[in-house]
């Protein structure tokens, strides 16, 4: 049965037509072609598929189309677009922190909600604030490390 | 620090951090039809007749009868069939592909899918497997004298489960067959393996197969020889889909229980000792390769290799065994062989170092080998082994001496700690002669008239950073701007056979193919013109050939080392443990980049900690595994190792790139011993397999209050 869900997607309002059960990581990336949004386990255990729903860390792959109606769901499509994302991706460089990349996209957005909850983080917080977020190839090191460097650098954006 | 080891951005970052990399499962699913794949219930049957339901239009079922070419896939031996034909041998094998636009349809369709099978008994605990599919022995010294004069004797039986790779991205490839040729692309890290095989399959001539490797996430092994059957498998499809493109993409669960993983392991090793001296080692090695070959002979081969780990052994008898089960194939996967012996001969002199009072540490240094000893298959160590410098750095770092003895002392409470030290090295590159045999890598460097260059060569960045340090290595050479010199993805109708992404020989190998070609250039570079340099590879001229049918001479021409201390504390209570630190040194000649090198090092060492105890995998008595996903099998996350610090050690190769050897591999192999000596320490009692759960500990805290009492 199809139902006219209104939500906000990286800052434009968006009306999609299906059901409600819909499974969001599936319409982000089948019906908007946002493939930053990755699939890495399609039961919420790894964290590919995160995005931001009203600023929190969500797993997409575990949210139902009726759970985002209005919404503010942001991928890593739209957070790319911002300043915050440009000291984090900096922030990454700097330290190589991204390898296959398959992660990565859910690591930016977990890192964004870490420096939005704790803007000076201890590591502790950190490591806590990416526990959701598997990355296979890193071991997380080089992660952490970006989150750090962003908070020096991006002082005052959190 | 040499200037090439200063990081730079890398080539990949911006793309794969904005979510703009497109990876396979990111084109346009509009575009191609869908497979899914029907796999064998029974882990070993004979099919006596498939029988397809009416098919909506647009779907249709392709099996073994659709192979154009041959029904077996080329990886080593060519048994593993495309589909299956005759027998199922393990519990999802391949039986056949449904294929169609719509992926829910499939799922619908599938089931109506009738097969009869007669169901055969199955081979599923490799003791009590009767086929051997590789018997490897090979020796040096004189073991019967050392017997018989030894002061003691050790026996110990060792043990190793399952490890999953668990990259990010699971296995997928597109297939398009079109005008007579066949197109695969996809996630991979060997584009020429997977061109072999399509031609074999598909009955193609080389030319009318083309392979792309598409960005890929992660790889470690497990998409080194598994692509090649799943590209038959797609092409197949693709060739009966006239012109239209068809794409597999696994799920996790299909992913993790029925692609290839590390070989679980039995080892049983007898050494000699006289006069606190290990003077010969007996190794009987056993590999579960489960139902089909693949690449068991050549990790079997390094496995063994490796038996007597760094240590200075005057006898050796070593006997490998690849043996047959009904499970899933093991495969490639990051150490091939090497981690299964390692921990069996570190644990080895661990127990032999305790048994005479000796500390295990001090044990192991007095065993060391050093450069000019011979190896164990009469090679030689060419170049210096920087174990004893890695050893002190680690015990600094670590504060290792002043722990152990802290730790050795009976502890209150509910919490015990331990802290333990393991040695190891990786051959660098291809065992054996394979390099100079069977690979015969060719790259070339194209210089575009504008005096841009772009680098030909087959080797995939599966996340290690290849595609930045090749560039780096050419750019440097060239006095190029690093913007200047390119690497695309391998396409096979673009770039020659540089050889598979494997073996941690890529920078070294390749690396060092492409400074030469670069080197060429350089002096006949001419402005404004189009140009183009070839090189091929050439064995260095110091190796000792060897010979695989005596495994004799140098297996590899140089070796990476490693040695790792971890600090671990067990809950008595729960059995649980938690790593509350851990130090390593690596030695991977110079780092091409600071950056990368340091994050294979950690990453490497964090596999090789979770397949030391959390990452728990098995078959159950039918042959099925049930740990197939993320919440059953669990790999590390961000908290469960909060302190990990590596150390690069740089004893530079002089046949590698500005001095570079084999990387990526070495981290993960010798850290599961280092685990598990730790483990010893806390829990007062001896390990003899991984991964080793909380169940183990409880029952090896039980025994120790026993052996007290
Ligand atoms: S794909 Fe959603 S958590 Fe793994
Ligand atoms: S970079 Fe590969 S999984 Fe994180």
């Amino acid at each position: 049965m199809n139902q006219r869900i209104a939500f906000k997607l990286n800052g434009q309002s968006v009306v999609y037509e299906g059901s409600a059960a819909d499974r969001l990581l599936d319409v982000l990336r089948q019906t908007y072609r946002l493939t930053g949004v990755k699939c890495g386990c399609n039961e919420g255990e790894c964290g590919a598929c995160s995005v931001l729903i009203d600023g929190h860390l969500a797993n997409s792959c575990m949210v139902a189309m009726g759970r985002v109606a209005n919404c503010e769901v942001t991928t890593i499509e739209g957070f790319s677009q911002t300043k915050r994302f440009e000291v984090l991706e900096r922030a990454y460089a700097a330290v190589s922190a991204v390898q296959c990349g398959y992660c990565i996209p859910g690591m930016i957005l977990a890192s964004e909600c870490v420096l939005a909850r704790h803007p000076h983080p201890t590591e502790t917080e950190i490591r806590s604030g990416l526990s959701g977020n598997l990355c296979r190839c890193t071991g997380y090191n080089a992660i952490v490390q970006a989150i750090q460097i962003a908070a020096r650098e991006g002082e005052g954006l959190w | 620090m040499k200037p090439i080891s200063q990081s730079v951005i890398k080539k990949d970052h911006l793309a794969k951090a904005s979510g703009s990399a497109i990876y396979v499962a990111d084109y346009d699913p509009g575009q191609m039809l869908q497979g899914l794949i029907l796999r064998s219930p029974h882990a070993h049957a004979r099919i006596l007749s498939i029988e397809y339901p009416e098919l909506p239009k647009g779907y249709f079922a392709v099996d073994y009868r659709d192979v154009p070419g041959i029904n077996e896939v080329h990886i080593v031996k060519d048994d593993t069939p495309v589909y299956a034909n005759t027998t199922v041998e393990y519990i999802g094998d391949p039986v056949m592909m449904l294929v169609g636009p719509d992926e829910r349809e499939l799922k619908r369709l599938l089931p109506q899918v009738k097969v009869e099978y007669e169901v055969l008994p199955p081979v599923i605990d490799v003791r009590d497997g009767d086929t051997v599919f590789f018997d490897y022995h090979f020796g040096k010294g004189d073991m019967d004298a050392a017997l018989a004069q030894a002061d003691q004797i050790f026996e110990e039986t060792f043990e190793t489960g399952y490890q999953e790779q668990a990259y990010l991205e699971p296995q997928g490839l597109i297939a398009d067959f079109n005008q007579g040729k066949i197109t695969v692309r996809g996630s991979m890290q060997c584009p020429y393996y997977v061109h072999g095989a399509l031609a074999k399959a598909m009955g193609l001539p080389p030319d009318k197969v083309r392979v792309i490797q598409d960005v890929t996430g992660g790889g470690f092994g497990g998409k080194e020889d598994y692509p090649s059957i799943l590209a038959c498998q797609v092409a197949v499809a693709a060739y009966k889909a006239q012109g239209k493109p068809v794409r597999v993409i696994f799920g996790r669960r299909e992913d993790m229980e029925f692609t290839s993983k590390r070989h679980p392991s039995l080892c049983t090793y007898k050494a000699a000792v006289k006069n606190g001296r290990v003077t010969a080692l007996d190794a009987k090695v056993i590999f579960n390769a489960g139902a089909y070959t693949t690449l068991s002979a050549v990790v079997l081969q390094r496995g063994i290799i490796a038996a007597s780990g760094v240590y200075d052994i005057p006898a050796l008898k070593v006997h490998g065994q690849a043996v047959k089960t009904n499970t899933v194939p093991n495969g490639a996967y990051r150490g091939f062989g090497a981690p299964q012996t390692f921990f069996a001969i570190e644990m080895l002199m661990e127990h032999i170092a305790k048994a005479s009072g000796e500390e295990p540490l001090a044990f192991k240094l007095r065993h060391l080998v050093r450069q000019g000893d011979e190896t164990s298959t009469g090679g030689r160590y060419h170049f210096p082994v920087p174990l004893p410098a890695m050893v002190e750095e680690v015990r600094q770092m670590s504060d290792f001496d002043q722990k152990r003895r802290l730790y050795a002392q009976p502890q209150s409470g509910t919490t015990r700690r331990g802290i333990g030290i393991s040695l190891w090295f990786h051959g660098a590159g291809f065992t054996g002669s394979g390099e100079r045999d069977i690979i015969k890598a060719v790259c070339r460097l194209h210089k575009f008239p504008d005096g841009r260059v772009e680098i030909l060569a087959s080797q995939s960045d599966i996340g290690q950073g290849i595609k930045t340090t090749l560039c780096k290595i050419v750019a440097n050479e060239l006095n190029l701007l690093l913007d200047q010199v390119s690497y695309d993805n391998p396409d096979t109708d673009r770039v020659p056979d540089s050889g598979p992404t494997v073996a941690s020989r890529s920078l070294m190998t390749v690396g060092e193919l492409l400074r030469r070609a670069a080197i060429r250039l350089r002096s006949q570079w001419q402005e404004g013109k189009d140009q183009t340099v070839e090189e091929h590879f050439k064995e260095p001229d110091f190796v000792i050939p060897f010979y695989i049918d005596k495994f004799q001479g140098d297996a590899y021409p140089t070796y990476a080392w490693g040695v790792c201390a971890v600090e671990v504390q067990v809950d008595t209570l729960t059995g649980f443990n938690e790593i509350l630190s851990t130090w390593a040194s690596f030695d991977v000649g110079t780092p091409i980049d600071l950056n990368i090198v340091t994050g294979q090092m950690e990453g490497g060492l964090l596999q090789g900690l979770g397949y030391a105890s959390m990452e728990q995998m098995a078959a159950d008595s039918k042959g099925r595994i049930r740990n197939n996903s993320f919440s059953d099998y669990i790999i590390p996350t961000s908290m469960d190792v909060p302190l990990m610090k590596v150390k690069l050690h740089v004893e530079p190769y002089p046949d590698g790139p500005y001095g570079a050897k084999g990387a990526g591999e070495l981290p993960l192999v010798g850290a599961a011993p280092a685990y598990m000596s730790a483990l010893e320490q806390a829990l007062s009692g001896p390990i003899y397999h991984i991964p080793f759960s909380a169940e183990d500990a409880l029952k090896l805290i039980k025994q120790s209050r026993r052996a007290e009492a």
